[in-house]
């Protein structure tokens, strides 16, 4: 449990994705079986319990704090998980003081001065002497729990038994440890690890394994993974994947650049709508009783059907389908800023699944009835794929049409303007095409060539340089996180409102000069965070890009941006005639196709 | 009892003042005549009239600001009880910093007497570059709450020095770029690293050299730490590099291989308070005492009544009352962690291009 702990206390400091993977892998390759293999669970979310909850500890904490100092204490760490880890103590936690007893009763200088070289010769250091074996003072004896025993007991432990049992654990493990402890029990460890990066590090553990075979097998497997590790590590087979509905990693796509244009045939293309919705991979089997397993899977792998059963139960097939969520009403497809409401709930309510039905738009086949279909050609999978969406007459699946073209001009008019180009009303959820070689296979990952995505230009506006903060990681010396704002009619003339926070977008280079601006031209300072000089005749232009805007009421300006980030620095341009704040709001209310630059990245 | 310890020692502007002796401890402000629990800025401050304190305070604040920092001094020994006025003061080692003490006033004789230890900052950690702390029993003992709460609970330095090794070895083509406090941290983390069995040399910012150095002089082995010439950063792969906390985030630090951004503190315990600072390698290294070991001493003193001077007063006051001991906060302003305003101060003051310099 120490080392479990130590290491999820690191990676969580850890900025960097290599170094994460480092770590993880040190870890594996230095932690005995089963321990690593709960390690593992832990950090791809395959542990659940049933009975532990956060309530219990929150409970064992109060019995044994003073609630004063308690209060003071979660004030002061703004956590209250991390207090109770932080200020949890065994009982008689440290030994009566050994430094006490070796030098007796307190010095008394007046009686006697002299003695101080003596006493100072023989007073021990404390730590030596007695804090070191203080239980629960970070030194938890050698026979403190294992992971693989706290993840038996939190899995078995009836309810009634469970606050002993962790209290017992609390006991015995020093701060980290207590931390991880209830980071396991709230099961959200939120250390920046994915389950994809623990399974990348356990590749990295093998000779010529790559993430994404570890994925292939990844269904079949359970916690602790001994036959993984042992695969990976040379010492076994490759493990054969058993679940009747694994998920398998997803086709990705690269930008297509102008300049790829002329080495592409069209004639070897098929054409897509690019949806903006979330990648979903539908997945259904029989397992070995003849039961359906149906599940949904985010493309990173995670299995989100809990927040889908509208979804799951349309899954009337046996393969896989590659498709988008979507939420459609009346036939219509709503867009991204709709299909938001929809996501990052816990539980779904009735209401919510009548007010925001999901739909899957369907756009290849992986699998259909037993038979691995990925290494056939695209074609082909989609002439498939057209037979199951007709034979399966179900209106939450449809098929993402095709875009008909003949040359790549043609493909840039449907791409500027998808309305008059077959999609009708659902334009606003199309965030450009997407480009797949006729003859491509299905291939996990993100290979160059076969698939491109061609996203329609961003929307840019021009603001003036309002505020700045510094960064993080990497950036953090400088002032490289920016809010921009546009002009508008105050009382007193017209004044800049804020519209949006862009903080990439820029070279080092440039970041070198934005970062000298904002120090050279400060008016105020809120911790963190400088107001630099602006106003009609000074200030500094961001050129912003952006890819939508939607209201709301929590800016000032009452939009937001999607995905903003600083296109071109106008150091030329005089911030007076920078955009106005009616700009972004006629891209609200008129939809692209006025506001929208076209054309200007055509082939 | 508590009304004569309100005579003996008072608060003013300045700071702790004993009218009797007529001397000011650890003044704020410059006043005439000062007693120097020991050398952090926020304690030992320039341009007194007559400065007492240890050897090492007063050799450690003529590095800091010139041999002229104070009209006259006077070395304190440390154990030898020297009358002052109509008191007389003691200095005791408090196992802050090289030099440290605890100053221990007392009025009248036996029978009538009453003493209180200005205890300054202290700790009960093991630290190899100073002397360790010593229990003083008295009626009124004065302490600080840097860390003066439940949640505080400093680890063993010897495991926080050991994640730094761990951390060296998994990334041998990266520096490890360790924030530390330039007076006392630096040079106990240096002498910790070499208890380990670290012997490659630790470099040094340059703002560590002379502190270190005299250090070294006092007797302390700290080893081979040479300072870091600015051309030679972009080649100290996997080494470990000290430099004071202002320029952990600094782009002085940037220049090193892929840092691994360290800092040495006590107020690492708490995971927000090291995201705030960018930190990526937390060591809970610090020299003030935690909370159990506050507790401790003030039973140790077995004082009659506490005072708090600065940092978690509520809760260190509110235990105290638990526990049947008078305790009252001071809320003196303007002590804290050493440096650490005006650390964050210069950091918001500088340019990366000056920062550099």
């Amino acid at each position: 449990m120490n080392r479990f702990a130590g290491l999820i206390d690191r990676v969580g400091y850890e900025p960097r994705r290599n170094a994460k993977i480092r770590l993880l892998a040190d870890y594996f390759r230095t932690t005995p079986d089963p321990e690593r293999g709960f390690a593992l669970a832990a950090l791809t979310g395959a542990l659940t319990f049933r009975h532990a909850k956060p309530g219990i500890i929150r409970g064992l904490a109060m019995e044994r704090t003073d609630p004063v100092l308690f209060r003071l204490s979660r004030d002061y760490v703004g956590d209250t998980s991390e207090t109770i880890a932080l200020i949890w103590r065994a009982p008689d936690p440290r030994p009566p003081h050994a430094e006490a007893a070796a030098a007796g009763s307190p010095r008394s200088t007046a009686d006697d001065g002299a003695s101080f070289e003596a006493s100072l010769r023989e007073a021990p250091q404390d730590e030596d002497a007695g804090g070191r074996a203080a239980i629960g003072h970070n030194h938890p004896p050698a026979d403190g729990p294992l992971l693989s025993e706290v993840v038996e007991g939190l899995t078995h432990a009836g309810k009634a038994e469970l606050p002993a049992l962790i209290a017992s654990w609390l006991d015995a493990l020093d701060e980290t440890g207590r931390w991880a402890l209830l980071k396991l029990i709230t099961g959200e460890l939120r250390i920046g690890v994915s389950a994809r990066l623990a399974k990348t590090a356990v590749a990295s553990l093998g000779e010529g394994i790559a993430p994404d075979d570890v994925e292939q097998v990844w269904h079949g497997l359970a916690p602790p993974y001994l036959d993984l590790f042992a695969w990976v590590e040379g010492r076994g087979e490759r493990p054969e994947s058993i679940d009747p509905a694994p998920f398998r990693p997803p086709m990705l796509a690269h930008p297509v650049e102008d300049e790829d244009f002329a080495k592409l045939d069209a004639a070897d293309f098929r054409a897509e709508w690019k949806w903006d919705g979330i990648r979903l991979q539908a997945v259904a089997g029989r397992d070995g009783d003849g039961e359906t397993v149906r599940r949904i899977y985010s493309r990173t792998g995670e299995d989100v059907s809990a927040a889908f059963p509208d979804l799951v139960e349309a899954l009337d097939f046996d393969g896989a389908l590659d498709g988008e969520l979507l939420i459609v009403r009346e036939g219509r497809v709503e867009s991204f800023n709709v299909l938001q409401q929809r996501l990052n709930r816990k539980t779904v309510t009735p209401k919510m699944l009548t007010e925001f039905p999901a739909h899957l738009r369907v756009y290849d086949l992986l699998v259909l009835d037993g038979e691995d279909l990925r290494e056939r050609p695209y074609d082909e999978r989609r002439r498939l794929l057209e037979d199951l969406v007709a034979r399966l007459g179900e209106p939450r699946i449809d098929l993402s049409p095709q875009i008909p073209f003949a040359s790549w001009d043609d493909l840039a008019a449907a791409r500027a303007d998808p309305a008059s180009a077959g999609a009708g009303p659902d334009a606003d959820a199309i965030e450009g095409c997407m480009l797949k070689r006729a003859d491509s296979p299905y291939l996990p990952g993100r290979p160059k060539g076969p698939w491109w995505k061609w996203k329609r230009d961003p929307y840019l506006v021009d603001a003036v340089m309002m505020y700045a903060q510094r960064g993080s990681g990497k950036r953090s010396s400088f002032y490289s996180d920016y809010t921009f704002g546009c002009w508008r009619d105050g009382e007193s003339g017209p004044e800049l409102v804020p519209v949006g926070k862009a903080y990439f977008g820029f070279t080092d280079a440039e970041l070198l000069k934005l970062d000298r601006f904002v120090r050279n031209h400060t008016t105020q300072r809120f911790g963190p965070v400088r107001e630099v000089a602006y106003g009609p005749d000074r200030g500094l232009v961001l050129e912003v890009a952006f890819e939508g805007i939607q209201r709301s009421a929590r800016h000032k300006s009452g939009v937001a941006m999607r995905f903003p980030r600083i296109n071109r620095i106008r150091w030329d341009k005089p911030a007076g005639e920078a955009d106005r704040l009616d700009a972004l709001e006629r891209i609200l209310s008129k939809g692209e196709t006025e506001m929208h630059p076209t054309g200007g990245a055509g082939p | 009892m508590a009304s004569r310890a309100a005579d003996l020692l008072t608060l003013t502007p300045q700071g702790l003042y004993c009218p009797a002796g007529d001397f000011h401890v650890d003044p704020l402000r410059p006043v005439e005549r000062a007693l120097v629990t020991h050398g952090h800025s926020d304690h030992a401050r320039f341009g007194h009239g007559h400065v007492m304190a240890t050897r090492e305070t007063l050799a450690i604040m003529a590095i800091r600001y010139g041999e002229d920092f104070a009209r006259s001094t006077q070395e304190a020994v440390l154990g030898e009880v020297v009358r002052v006025g109509d008191v007389t003061v003691t200095f005791v080692p408090a196992g802050h910093v090289l030099g440290s003490a605890q100053i221990v006033i007392e009025q009248g004789g036996h029978g009538s007497s009453c003493r209180l230890v200005v205890s300054g900052d202290y700790k009960r950690g093991r630290d190899p570059t100073c002397l360790p702390y010593e229990p003083v029993a008295c009626d009124v003992f004065i302490t600080e709450a840097t860390f003066g709460l439940p949640v505080f609970r400093h680890p063993d330095v010897r495991d926080e020095v050991a994640k730094l090794l761990q951390s060296v070895r998994l990334f041998p083509e990266r520096a490890h770029i360790v924030g530390a406090y330039a007076l006392g941290k630096a040079q106990r983390v240096m002498a910790l690293l070499r208890e380990a069995g670290y012997d490659e040399p630790i470099w040094l910012h340059g703002a560590m050299e002379r502190l270190t150095d005299y250090y070294r002089s006092e007797g302390i082995a700290l080893g081979e730490t040479p300072k870091v010439a600015a051309a030679d950063r972009a080649s100290l792969k996997g080494a470990i590099v000290i430099c004071p906390p202002s320029s952990i985030q600094d782009v002085w630090a940037r220049r090193f291989p892929d840092p691994v951004t360290a800092f040495a503190s006590g107020w690492m315990r708490v995971r927000a308070r090291a995201r705030q600072k960018g930190v990526e390698l937390p060591l809970v290294i610090s020299d003030h005492c935690d909370w159990d070991d506050l507790c401790r001493s003030i039973l140790e003193t077995q004082a009659e009544e506490v005072w708090v001077t600065h940092g978690q007063e509520d809760a260190l006051v509110h235990w105290c009352r638990s526990r049947g001991i008078r305790a009252k906060p001071l809320h003196l302003l303007g002590y804290g962690d050493e440096e650490a305003g005006e650390a964050d101060e210069a950091l918001a003051d500088a340019t990366p291009a000056e920062a550099e310099a």
